[in-house]
C-alpha cells in the first residue's frame, strides 16, 4: 500500500510587499522626525487659536510646572558650531565665580532637556551620570528677589545670543503668582515680547448670533 | 515565521536547484518593526504653537506720567479664582474707594465673556470678519503676510472699540491668562494691555468671591 505523503514544506508567505511598506513608513518617519524632548516636569499647555509654529532656534524656553517650579532651556542656535549653551553656562559661571571644566561644558551643551536647579549645584548635576539622581537635584531655578538667578540666566543668555526670544511654556494649572513673578523679572531685563506656547484649538464664532 | 529550508535528497544524487536562492527576510522585518515602533513613539508630530504677547513697558522713571486713556472706552477684566472672570466698565474714581462699584461675574465658556467682548467690539470685529471672508472667497487676493498686516493695521487704526485692561487676582492660573488672551484674539480686540491689579480691585474681587482677606490694603492708591 502506498503511503500518503504529507506535504513537508510549510506554507510560504511572500513578505516582500510588507517589507516594502515598512521601508516606506520607516523612511518617512526618519526624515520627518523631530525628537520629542524629555521634560523634567510634565506640562499640559493651555490651548489657543494661534496657528504660528514655534521657532526652531534662538529660543529661551521657560518651563513653569504645576508645582510652581521654574525650569529653563536654551538651544544651541541655528548652527551647533555656535555652541550657545556652553557659552551661556560659562558666562553664568563667571558671575557666580564657578569654574566649569571642559567636559562639564560639553555635557551642558548636549543636555537635551530643561534645567532647573540653583547654579551652585550645577557642577554636581553635570557630574552625576544617574538620571534619577539628576532629577532629584532639579528643584527649580531660584526666583526670589534675594537670590534671583533667573534674571542672571536671562541676562547671560541675551549677552551670548542677542536674538534670543523668550518663550513661556506653562501648565494650565500653574498659579498666577509665579507667572507674574517671571514676567516681572523679564520686564526688569527689558524683555517685553513673549511667545506663549500653546496647543491649537479652533474656535467658531457665529456672527449672526452676535448681531441680534 | 521562520521558514525551514529542507534539502531533498534523492538517492545521494544532488539535484540542481531550479528556483532562485531564497533570502530569509525575517530578521530584517523584525528590525524594521522595532525601528518603526521606536520612531512612532518618539516623534512629535504636531509642533507646538505660539501666541505672541507684548507687555507694556515698565515705567522706571518715577516722574514719568503713565499714558492716559479715556475711561468710557475701558473695560476692566479681572481674572478671579476658580476660573471666574470679573469685569466692570470704566474706572473707579478715588472718591469712590469706600463705595466700590459691584463686579459682574462671568466665565471662559463661549457664552461667558465672548458675547460681551463682541458686543463692544462689533464694528471692528465686523470689519475684520468681512475682510477675512473676502480673502477666503477670493474677492481679494493677497499673500498671507499682507493679510495679517492689513488686519493689524485695522486694529491700530481703530478708535471706537474697547480698551480691555486685563488684571489678574493672585489666585488665578496661567491657563486663565492664556484663555483670556486667546479670547481677545478671537474677538479681534485691538488693545488689551495686561496691567497690575489695583488694591481696590483686590478688595472688589474678594467681596464678590466671598474671600476674607486679612491683608491690609496699600495706603497709597495707584495712579491711573
Amino acid at each position: 500500500m502506498p503511503k500518503i505523503k504529507l506535504p513537508t514544506k510549510s506554507p510560504h508567505i511572500d513578505m516582500t510587499p510588507m517589507v516594502d511598506l515598512f521601508s516606506v513608513v520607516l523612511t518617512f518617519l526618519m526624515l520627518t522626525t523631530t525628537m520629542r524632548q524629555p521634560e523634567p516636569a510634565p506640562v499640559d499647555t493651555p490651548s489657543s487659536i494661534s496657528e504660528k509654529p514655534t521657532p526652531d532656534f534662538n529660543t529661551l524656553t521657560l518651563l513653569l510646572s504645576k508645582d510652581n517650579k521654574v525650569f529653563l532651556n536654551f538651544d544651541n542656535g541655528p548652527d551647533t558650531a555656535l555652541k550657545f549653551r556652553p557659552k551661556i553656562l560659562e558666562e553664568m559661571g563667571k558671575r557666580y565665580n564657578i569654574e566649569f571644566t571642559e567636559p562639564e561644558l560639553r555635557e551642558f551643551g548636549k543636555y537635551p532637556s530643561s534645567i532647573g536647579l540653583p547654579i551652585d549645584q550645577m557642577k554636581t548635576f553635570l557630574d552625576t551620570k544617574d538620571i534619577k539622581a539628576k532629577t532629584a537635584l532639579e528643584t527649580g531655578i531660584p526666583i526670589d528677589s534675594a537670590n534671583n538667578q533667573l534674571a542672571d540666566w536671562i541676562f547671560c543668555a541675551r549677552t551670548v545670543n542677542p536674538n534670543i526670544q523668550a518663550c513661556i511654556k506653562g501648565d494650565a494649572k500653574t498659579g498666577f503668582e509665579v507667572v507674574k513673578r517671571v514676567l516681572d523679572i523679564m520686564a526688569d531685563k527689558n524683555v517685553f515680547k513673549f511667545n506663549l506656547i500653546t496647543t491649537l484649538e479652533s474656535a467658531k464664532i457665529n456672527l449672526a448670533e452676535i448681531q441680534k | 515565521m521562520a521558514e525551514i529550508i529542507q534539502e531533498e535528497k534523492a538517492g545521494g544524487k544532488k539535484k540542481a536547484k531550479k528556483h532562485a536562492p531564497h533570502i530569509d527576510m525575517t530578521p530584517m522585518v523584525d528590525l524594521m518593526c522595532l525601528l518603526i515602533t521606536f520612531f512612532m513613539l518618539t516623534t512629535a508630530f504636531s509642533k507646538a504653537k505660539i501666541m505672541e504677547i507684548n507687555l507694556p513697558e515698565k515705567i522706571k522713571d518715577p516722574n514719568a506720567v503713565p499714558p492716559k486713556i479715556p475711561g468710557s472706552r475701558t473695560l476692566n477684566i479681572i481674572l478671579g479664582p476658580n476660573n471666574k472672570i470679573y469685569w466692570y466698565p470704566g474706572t473707579v474714581r478715588p472718591e469712590d474707594y469706600n463705595n466700590l462699584p459691584p463686579l459682574n461675574e462671568t466665565d471662559f465658556s463661549a457664552n461667558g465673556i465672548r458675547p460681551l467682548l463682541l458686543e463692544r467690539n462689533r464694528a471692528l470685529f465686523k470689519k475684520i470678519d468681512d475682510f477675512k471672508n473676502q480673502v477666503l472667497t477670493g474677492k481679494i487676493s493677497m499673500p498671507p503676510d499682507s493679510v495679517q498686516k492689513t488686519i493689524s493695521r485695522m486694529k491700530t487704526d481703530d478708535d471706537t472699540g474697547p480698551i480691555v485692561l486685563i488684571k489678574a487676582y493672585k489666585k488665578a492660573t496661567y491657563g486663565n491668562f492664556v484663555d483670556i488672551l486667546d479670547e481677545m484674539n478671537i474677538c479681534g480686540i485691538a488693545r488689551y494691555p495686561f496691567v497690575e491689579i489695583a488694591f481696590y480691585e483686590n478688595t472688589m474681587v474678594e467681596k464678590a468671591a466671598g474671600i476674607t482677606s486679612n491683608a491690609v490694603p496699600a495706603a497709597t492708591p495707584n495712579k491711573k
